[in-house]
């Protein structure tokens, strides 16, 4: 077992975030959590890269408790990739610096292997002709992409995707996925909040049904998906498809 | 449309001619008349305004006596030399105290945003002596270091310049951290996030990810203290220094004409005029870079 979460509590004030949460995610597993947005998928994975502190229970990386105080936190960082949103590449720095930046500065390896190390992963994903430019000159789709190497040149064990393609426009939104499958042939450990269903289906081992902050409903995605139990999960699914998003 | 034809392994681009049509040639000759009849209003305009004012001033009661004691040619000629002999000294205290006046601000405002108990110190400190030099006026601050610090008798105590110059840099220093601080604040904390997700500690994410992006964005108004502090280099002549200002003083007392004053005020708009112009110029482009949406 790779990650484990054991009744994480996450609150806001006097809201619930995250109520006595539990979840278990094994090497070269693929997990989605689905949910409403307030959910609490997006916070769920803020806590498990230690960027949000929780208010109870226990997240554990390879068996280590990450969330005991006496742990560095950027050492756990280091083992975690994560992906936003909203990319949040850095804008004053080429394509190649952000994704050179960290290898070079907490990593410490030769700038020379880590340059051909960033080239090889643009050239994979078909960007090495803009290891120069700088991000605003890149579509979303393009942005997105540079923004997953650079979660990925630090070999992390983990991989934490944010809804990466909710701020795509339509066409743009199937190379990201694209590039998320290549990485689960290759057997790469991910977490994923997403609202694309379809994609969920495909690529899951496991999907996670999120409402008011707890666990409603997880297991293989023909099932979650298909032939969900609980009311709520049916609720949820109904409005998707009525949106078209199924 | 310019069109892509690639010619064996040469690629050829290409913009057919277009003749414009009689509508759009309509319109370029619509705004072409309404362009010339804008120029010639702005310069009427400007001659009325302009012959006004001169009317006014001229035509004033007092003006002939005015004239001798402000603007009389000879005056202005005897104490130029001296009077550019004290600006170079204004030149050479402005860029010592904007560099360490900019240094300042930065480290102070980077000191504020240190976290943890052990800092408390230093963020307390930090945060009152903004408080207090963006409060306390600059002449007072000019008085107390060039006559205070000497009366203290202490040994290697600098010269008047040196403490003059030190109450510029220190009162600068705290406008221009509020400046920093700002822009500090302006960073997203998205990109921090992005930035301690990746592994790097704080103080590698204040220094490679937060503080450029925030220097970039405070540059414009920076800029613009520092054309602030090239006007208040002259208050350092209350300390005594002959400076730009202290020299015209001199030439005032020795003459009764108050000519070197003008003589001294035109040359530090004269000075001032390429830093203004390198401010404007920077704060165009941000503008134009942020309503690209960058």
């Amino acid at each position: 077992m790779l990650l484990s979460c054991e009744n994480v509590r996450k609150t806001f004030g006097t809201t619930v975030v995250l109520d006595d949460l539990s979840l278990r995610v094994d090497e070269h597993q693929v997990v989605a959590l689905i949910g409403a947005s307030g959910s609490g998928k997006s916070t769920l994975l803020r806590c498990v890269n230690l960027l949000t502190d929780i208010d109870d229970g226990t997240i554990r990386l390879d068996g280590e408790d990450i969330t005991d105080p006496r742990v560095d936190p950027d050492e756990v960082r280091q083992r975690i990739g994560m992906v936003f949103q909203s990319y949040n590449l850095f804008p004053h720095m080429t394509v190649l610096r952000n994704i050179t930046l960290a290898p070079e500065r907490v990593h410490r390896r030769p700038a020379a292997e880590i340059r051909e190390q960033a080239m090889e992963w643009l050239g994979r994903v078909g960007l090495a002709d803009k290891a120069d430019s700088y991000p605003d000159r890149l579509s979303g789709g393009q942005q997105q992409r540079v923004a997953i190497v650079r979660s990925l040149v630090n070999s992390p064990r983990l991989l934490l995707l944010d809804e990466v393609t909710s701020a795509l426009d339509p066409e743009l939104v199937g190379e990201v996925l694209t590039m998320i499958r290549g990485l689960k042939d290759e057997g790469m450990t991910m977490v994923l909040a997403t609202h694309e269903m379809g994609f969920a289906r495909q690529v899951a081992d496991q999907v996670v049904f999120l409402d008011g902050g707890r666990v409603l409903e997880a297991g293989p995605p023909e099932r979650v998906l298909g032939d969900p139990t609980e009311p709520r999960t049916r609720q949820f699914l109904a409005r998707i498809i009525e949106a078209g998003r199924l | 449309m310019a069109g892509r034809h690639w010619r064996g392994s040469r690629a050829v681009v290409t913009t057919p001619f277009h003749q414009p049509s009689e509508i759009q040639r309509g319109r370029i000759a619509y705004r072409r008349r309404q362009t010339i009849r804008s120029v010639l209003l702005a310069a009427l305009s400007t001659g009325i305004v302009g012959v006004l004012l001169a009317v006014a001033v001229t035509g004033a009661p007092g003006w002939e006596r005015v004239k001798q004691s402000f603007f009389s040619p000879e005056v202005a000629w005897r104490y130029l030399p001296e009077i550019l002999d004290g600006l170079w000294l204004n030149v050479r205290l402005l860029v010592v105290c904007a560099g360490l006046a900019l240094a300042l601000g930065l480290l102070i405002a980077t000191l504020r945003t240190l976290r943890g108990p052990v800092f408390f110190p230093v963020r307390a400190l930090a945060t009152g002596y903004t408080y207090t030099f963006r409060g306390l006026p600059l002449i007072i601050v000019i008085y107390l270091m060039a006559f205070g610090i000497p009366g203290l008798r202490l040994q290697g105590t600098p010269g008047v310049l040196v403490l003059g110059g030190a109450a510029l840099v220190i009162t600068y220093g705290a406008y221009l951290a509020e400046v920093f601080r700002a822009g500090i604040e302006s960073v997203h904390p998205s990109q921090l996030a992005a930035a301690r997700s990746l592994g790097l500690t704080y103080r590698q994410t204040m220094r490679h990810v937060v503080l450029p992006q925030a220097i970039r964005r405070v540059a414009p108004p920076l800029l613009n203290d520092t054309v602030a502090l090239q006007k208040d280099v002259g208050l350092v002549s209350l300390a005594g220094p002959i400076d730009a200002v202290r020299a015209a003083q001199i030439g005032v007392a020795q003459d009764a004409n108050y000519t070197p004053y003008i003589v001294a005020g035109v040359l530090f708009v004269l000075l001032a005029l390429p830093l203004i112009g390198v401010t404007d110029w920077v704060t165009l482009r941000a503008a134009r870079r942020q309503s690209a949406g960058s």
